[in-house]
């Protein structure tokens, strides 16, 4: 059973339609990858799916019991909340202290325990944020862009960490990003989002097809070096999806970037 | 003879502004980590219409007052989410209901009511019947927000972390606007209507400069706010000054101590 599938899912803020007719699933152990321009309902995509956005049309199955851990794109601490890292990682369940220095140790941040958060360098604030993510041993682990801000060995570092907790926790990682080269070579799939669903499969096979090459242009074929890991196991869902279902060039821009209008 | 009831109607409102000081000072600090300072203010300005629909109809103002704050604070609460421009919408809404109360009251005949005592408290007239409501109210309040603790700081930090951890973060909303209902109207008779935001803003911004953690910052500024309580009803009686305002006056003065000690602080560690 799938952890998390949607069906037919789609999504409406105010007028504008963000998302449409999104068919996903993602399957313990796996890495998948969303890409897709500004506005292309990649956030609004994973919101949904955590139950911070209801659907207007379709259906979300979570599987029962199902445990999320979620890194957001950025986190705002208003300056007048005191927060140290041990204390957030308790959070929203309190935490022995030795599982909160074992965390840290895994995250690479030992003796940050007693650090205000508003402290921490842009690094050490995602590593802490995933930490915290990991207290409750998820399931599906959900990051949205969480390297925006990090610089490319930053961000090269924080993958890397994810494929690392993947392999010891075993639990499925569902990512959004930009970062199109380095997201790929560490995911299993890759959907490529633009309001709907472009084309899924492999990275390499997305890299090549049509739709993905219409909304980011051929140009980043060549240039960054896309490579591939080789996994312990198999995948029994081999997508064929870039080849039809959507009309080629369907990628208006109609949908506003829906932060905007949120906040 | 007189000795013994002055000490009794001194102890009353030392009793009373504990009461208050116990629950405004943690809903305070969730009221100022969450920026609804305002909001604060509109639900206690609203609640002088409770106070004069309760005169008119003969209930208690206690009543009266949480009745009005709860739908106060429920509407507000439900247009927030609708992207109407917030500010301006409790401005509208926190000055009107003050002024259709204040003109309500105007409405009232027979009895002749003491305006001042609603619009600034009158902690010396406090009861028994309305200690026992302050500190029912508190201790409600209290154990709310002991209660959701947890889920209430992670919906603080950010609506889309405490839902992903299966924690709604609208009903945690819900929760707090109740509370602070019942802040605002066992508050009336401590320090009025138009201070009531001061006892839950002053003392967890006073002891933000003192805290490290959440736990923390609230612990501090239920102990400031009492001091303020403390302070400001033996300071009222030695100075006669009306109480409410002096009891701010001495919460006020903590802040600028703590925050000056603060910017001291920074500027010493700085060299």
């Amino acid at each position: 059973m799938s952890l998390v599938k949607t069906r037919g899912l789609g999504v409406r803020i105010g007028r504008n339609r963000i998302l449409d007719h999104v068919d996903f699933a993602i399957e313990r152990g796996e890495i998948v990858t969303i890409v897709g321009p500004n506005g292309s309902g990649k956030s609004t995509l994973l919101r949904a799916l955590i139950g911070a956005v209801t659907p207007s049309e379709g259906e979300i199955t979570r599987a029962p019991g199902l445990r999320i851990g979620y890194v957001p794109q950025r986190l705002h601490i208003d300056p007048t909340l005191p927060m140290t890292v041990g204390r957030f990682l308790s959070l929203p369940r309190r935490q022995p202290a030795a599982e909160v220095r074992a965390a840290l140790d895994a995250a690479g941040l030992p003796d940050l325990a007693k650090r205000q958060m508003a402290d921490l360098s842009g690094g050490q604030f995602q590593r802490v944020l995933l930490a915290r993510a990991l207290m409750e041993k998820p399931d599906l682990l959900i990051l949205d862009e969480a390297t925006q801000g990090l610089d490319q060995p930053g961000s090269a570092a924080f993958y890397r960490r994810i494929e690392e907790v993947r392999r010891e926790m075993g639990c499925a990682v569902l990512m959004v990003s930009h970062e199109l080269h380095v997201v790929m070579s560490a995911s299993d799939r890759v959907i490529c989002l633009n309001g709907h669903v472009c084309c899924e499969g492999q990275p390499e096979h997305v890299a090549q097809a049509e739709e993905y090459r219409a909304l980011f242009g051929s140009g980043t074929q060549g240039a960054l070096a896309l490579y591939r890991h080789d996994h312990d196991h198999e995948h029994e869902h081999d997508h064929a999806g870039c080849a039809g279902g959507h009309d080629q060039h369907g990628h208006g821009h109609e949908q506003e970037h829906q932060y905007g209008a949120t906040r | 003879m007189i000795g013994a009831l002055m000490d009794d109607f001194l102890i009353r409102a030392a009793l009373a502004g504990l009461g208050v000081a116990l629950a405004a000072a943690p809903l305070g600090c969730f009221v100022v980590w969450r920026r609804m300072a305002y909001f604060g203010d509109a639900t206690a300005h609203a609640s002088i219409l409770g106070v004069a629909l309760a005169l008119a109809f003969g209930i208690s103002i206690f009543a009266g007052a949480l009745v009005v704050a709860l739908a106060m604070a429920l509407a507000v609460s439900t247009l927030s989410g609708r992207g109407v421009a917030m500010d301006t919408l409790l401005g509208v809404l926190a000055h009107s209901a003050l002024a259709f109360g204040l003109v309500a009251v105007s409405f009232l005949q027979g009895v002749r009511i003491d305006l001042m005592g609603y619009l600034f408290g009158d902690i010396l007239a406090v009861g028994k019947t309305d200690l026992a409501v302050i500190w029912g109210g508190a201790i409600l309040v209290v154990g709310l927000l002991a209660w959701r603790w947890q889920a209430l700081l992670t919906a603080t930090l950010s609506p889309d972390l405490a839902q992903a951890s299966g924690i709604d973060p609208r009903r945690e909303q819900l929760g707090l606007t109740l509370a602070l209902a019942v802040v605002v109207a066992v508050a009336i008779k401590v320090v009025g209507v138009l201070l009531i935001a001061a006892m839950l803003i002053i003392p967890a911004a006073a002891a933000r400069p003192l805290a490290g953690t959440p736990e923390r910052m609230a612990a501090v500024a239920i102990g400031l706010a009492a001091l303020a309580a403390l302070a400001g009803v033996e300071g009222s009686f030695v100075l006669d000054t009306p109480t409410g305002p002096t009891i701010v006056c001495v919460a006020a003065l903590i802040f600028a101590l703590t925050s000056g000690a603060a910017a001291l602080g920074r500027a010493v560690a700085r060299r």
